[in-house]
């Protein structure tokens, strides 16, 4: 894809945020609101940074990817069936029993384009870590990207692999915070404040740089800065906003994890189609 | 014939078990979380140091980076002490490794009452329970170091989670190098009894076979089996030594709830049920203390095994 063709992309972020909805209206539970807040994150990654070969998902050179936040579930699923990973259909499927669709994502259930299971908060940078030591022991040029939820960043875990990440000079592993502000009972201030984040992973050795996570031109600035510097592990805050692209849900609590009825899933559908 | 009286370290046969494999698979990576000088993964680091990990005392992401070097082809061997790998490192050993069956090989040393004087706190005796609870995960408990090291060749040839289980403390040699082939589905028989079986694991062997001294010179014949893979249980071969003695004693370094004891009972219960008696730590943390004075004061020591025995088959 030519870099600059934004319109392309956001044609592509409105159908994932299409699909999100009717996937999890269908299933009756699932996270959109906190699935919407990565759409343009997972695009910029799927159909410009990483370097993937849909259709030989096992790749040995590919990019690899970790959802941290697994209760994004819905989109990463969404993405990959858009770049072509599975049939969009398959979506429908969902949260069902036997599917590969599992409510957080497991790599055992045969998921075309799943590198790892996750959805236990913090432990998907650790095995991000893991897989970058992979790619140096073996001299490989591919590289390892994690979305972490903000909220994620309370758990322990992450700052052992942040130590850890720099330490072992991991510059092949590129972090991106879905920096929302919202965790699943309030404000991240109200319930457990992060301060100063950007200083705490500068601190931590890391290089930062902030973006505006809806927007396709910021991203992709951030994601150059990453791949051109060395020596260190790469940590991007985006600012994102919860449940971005319908009005109603936008930055409302009240949809964290409740299923929309036929009215409210036919009034977001109808939103998506206005504001595109 | 084993010799009770000559031992060494299971430990230090796990180190040069790793060295053996690192030389001709440069897949096998070995991570540690700072104990590497009483794990014996050191042995590989000074061998292998490219190859040697350590992640600090960080046992959460210990675990979860070596899931993520094994989804990239790697064969990781992880060492802590038991209670911080098992403890600390559950949920990541759950939900990252076990449930897609990484293959990682996680060897944790020191379990049981073996660090003695640092206490409780580091005294695991619940491992055996918290592990073998775990879907896809295999546990392995190898009694000496010629076992510990066909174990260890075996975890890094299985595609899938293997838990091996290491004391701190010195085991006798009870088998000869040569000789020995390591069968998940087949216990080796360390003394032929008619009366009873002990079954046991790991260092408490020993204790099992003067146990079994003690009761021949009182004219009962108690056999003692090496039940070293507590899971998978081998249930077709525990079935037929409960068909073979009349009655089974289970002796372990462990809770009573959850560990040999508990996986023989759920097997013999169900398939072939006979008088048992589970002998372990009863529900209760460790303490403070010199390890031969804390198996007398958790009751793991022959004499005591020797009672249980006698009451069991008595009774009958």
């Amino acid at each position: 894809m030519e870099s600059g063709n934004y319109d392309n992309l956001n044609e592509i972020a409105t159908r994932l945020r299409r699909h999100i909805l009717e996937m999890t209206a269908r299933a009756g539970s699932g996270h959109y609101m906190s699935s919407f807040s990565c759409v343009e994150i997972l695009a910029a990654l799927y159909f410009q940074e990483m370097q993937v070969r849909p259709d030989d998902p096992a790749w040995p050179g590919r990019d690899r990817f970790v959802l941290g936040k697994g209760h994004a579930a819905p989109a990463l699923y969404a993405v990959l069936a858009e770049r072509g990973y599975f049939p969009v259909p398959e979506l429908m499927t969902l949260r069902q029993v036997g599917s590969r669709l599992q409510g957080h994502p497991v790599k055992s259930y045969g998921l075309p384009g799943l590198d790892a299971s996750s959805g236990s908060l913090g432990q998907g940078i650790s095995t991000a870590v893991g897989i970058a030591l992979a790619a140096q022991l073996d001299g490989a040029d591919w590289r390892v990207f994690v979305l972490l939820g903000d909220g994620e960043c309370q758990e322990g875990q992450v700052w052992e692999a942040a130590m850890a990440a720099a330490h072992f000079k991991c510059d092949n592993l590129v972090v991106i915070v879905d920096y929302n502000a919202l965790q699943s009972t309030g404000t991240l201030d109200e319930i457990m404040s992060l301060g100063d984040l950007r200083a705490k992973w500068e601190a931590f050795g890391w290089s930062v740089t902030e973006a505006r996570g809806h927007d396709f031109g910021s991203l992709q600035d951030a994601l150059a800065g990453a791949r051109a510097r060395k020596g260190m592990p790469h940590l991007i805050l985006a600012h994102t906003m919860k449940g971005h692209g319908v009005p109603f849900i936008e930055g409302n609590l009240e949809y964290h994890s409740k299923p929309l009825s036929a009215d409210e899933l036919a009034g977001a559908l109808h939103a998506l189609e206005v504001r595109h | 014939m084993y010799d009770l009286n000559v031992c060494s370290h299971n430990r230090e046969a796990y180190g040069r078990a790793l060295v053996e494999l690192g030389s001709t698979n440069p897949d096998v990576v070995v991570l540690d979380a700072d104990l590497s000088t009483s794990t014996k993964t050191s042995i590989f680091a000074e061998r292998f140091p490219e190859r040697f990990i350590d992640v600090g005392i960080a046992e959460q992401n210990l675990l979860d980076i070596a899931a993520g070097l094994a989804l990239s082809g790697k064969i990781p061997f992880v060492s802590t002490f038991s209670i911080f790998g098992c403890g600390r490192g559950w949920e990541q050993i759950r939900n990252t490794i076990a449930m897609d069956s990484i293959n990682v090989n996680i060897v944790c040393t020191h379990a049981g009452l073996s660090l003695g004087g640092d206490g409780a706190t580091h005294q695991a005796l619940e491992d055996i329970a918290i592990m073998r609870a775990i879907p896809n995960m295999q546990v392995i408990v190898p009694a000496d170091p010629v076992e510990t090291r066909a174990v260890v060749q075996y975890a890094a040839a299985y595609q899938g989670p293997v838990y091996i289980r290491l004391s701190r403390r010195r085991s006798p040699h009870l088998f000869d190098a040569a000789g020995y082939r390591f069968d998940p589905k087949s216990y080796p028989v360390l003394r032929e009894g008619d009366d009873v079986t002990i079954l046991s694991t790991g260092n408490m062997i020993r204790k099992a076979l003067k146990a079994a001294e003690c009761l021949a010179e009182d004219g009962i014949s108690a056999g003692v089996v090496n039940v070293h893979t507590i899971k998978p249980l081998a249930r077709d071969a525990i079935c037929s030594i409960a068909k073979k003695t009349p009655a089974i004693v289970t002796l372990e370094e462990h809770n009573v709830i959850g560990g040999l004891g508990s996986a023989v009972a759920e097997c013999l219960v169900q398939d072939c049920p006979v008088p048992m008696r589970i002998i372990g730590v009863e529900d209760r943390f460790g303490c403070s203390g010199r390890v031969d004075e804390l198996f007398e004061k958790f009751n793991l020591t022959p004499a005591h095994v020797a009672g249980v025995v006698k009451n069991l088959v008595r009774e009958r």
